[in-house]
């Protein structure tokens, strides 16, 4: 059993691990939590595919420690981030902000889910058989006489 | 109007296509960053100098078109760029100045010594946050600074003959006129 645990313990160790070094971290929790969660947010410029939580690039620490102290200093979250995006522009934020610039980014895969089903419903529709145009006189009359031809 | 919703695939085909293409252009480089920095004044900062020498600050800058280079012993693309820098210094009349992007003082002396130094003044960022200030991300990296101060140009890695004849002269000239 303690086997078996200390396996699964081994086996999930490299998802716990960080690149935020131990003298990296601030004294209080609260503030060493915002601090994470907001270098979550943040793109490491020399990797471009890493948060600077998950990087270890140099320049991903000097941010990390960076944030840090602006918290420390009380910036609020929005402050913190901001003074990097002032830097380093939007690129710096994996996510987006929702801009003008960014509408097509944010609402073009909606926006074409949207003309599909759209699309989708009015072929559906077209496809429903319509119930046939009852005969007319003169046809009733045709039909009749073949049936009668066939009988006879 | 039929017609027409059967060339949807089509011009949506060719929108993406077209899209792709743009990215997929042989000369774009998708690691090459926008700097957020351009037509901002450039931040404040004040470096030591090497060994007793005059250091670097903002103060230096505006007043007339500078050229600023972030530079390191440790990087290899900045020794690929620093014959440039010696021409540079020598056929512009612009002044060059360097900043030693988290250098040792002692690394950064020993690379000038070795190469040749083509800064008219030199200042040290060891901790790296004049760099950050800047919007780095990767030495080498120059900067045209126009007479306000201003950023006007940032050219990210080794500067080639190349972007100094079409970008960097061009702008300095320009810039010098107005």
């Amino acid at each position: 059993m303690t086997r078996a645990l200390l396996f699964l313990l081994l086996l999930f160790a490299p998802v716990l691990a960080h690149a935020v070094e131990p003298g990296e971290r601030l004294a209080d929790p609260a503030l060493e939590a915002r601090a994470r969660a907001i270098s979550k947010e943040l793109r490491c410029l020399v990797c471009q595919n890493e948060s600077i939580d998950d990087s270890s690039a140099g320049l991903a620490h000097d941010l990390r420690v960076l944030l840090r102290e602006r918290i420390a200093k009380g910036d609020t979250d929005t402050q913190a981030i901001q003074f990097i995006v002032a830097r380093y522009g939007n690129f710096v934020l994996l996510k987006p902000p929702v801009e003008p610039a960014t509408y097509a980014l944010w609402f073009g895969p909606p926006a074409v889910l949207l003309l599909g089903g759209i699309g989708v419903v009015l072929y559906l529709r077209r496809r429903r058989p319509e119930a046939p145009a009852p005969l007319d006189p003169a046809e009733r009359r045709r039909l009749d006489e073949l049936l009668r031809e066939g009988e006879g | 109007m039929r017609r027409i919703l059967f060339l949807l695939p089509v011009v949506l085909f060719a929108v993406l296509a077209g899209y792709f293409a743009l990215a997929l252009r042989p000369d774009r480089d998708p690691h090459t960053l926008p700097s957020a920095m351009i037509d901002k004044p450039a931040p404040a900062f004040t470096l030591a100098g090497l060994g007793g020498a005059q250091g670097l600050d903002s103060a230096a800058l505006g007043g007339r078109v500078v050229l600023v280079n972030f530079f390191a012993s440790w990087c290899v693309p900045c020794r690929i760029e620093h014959p440039l820098l010696m021409q540079l210094a020598d056929a512009t009349n612009t002044p060059l100045y360097g900043i030693a992007y988290k250098d040792k003082p002692a690394d950064t002396a020993r690379f000038l010594d070795e190469l040749g130094d083509p800064y008219k003044r030199v200042g040290l960022d060891e901790a790296g946050r004049t760099g950050i200030d800047f919007g780095v991300y990767g030495v080498p990296e120059t900067y045209v600074i126009d007479k306000t101060g201003r950023i006007r140009l940032r050219h990210v890695g080794p500067l080639t003959a190349e972007a100094v004849a079409k970008e960097l002269k061009p702008l300095i000239e320009e810039l010098n006129r107005s």
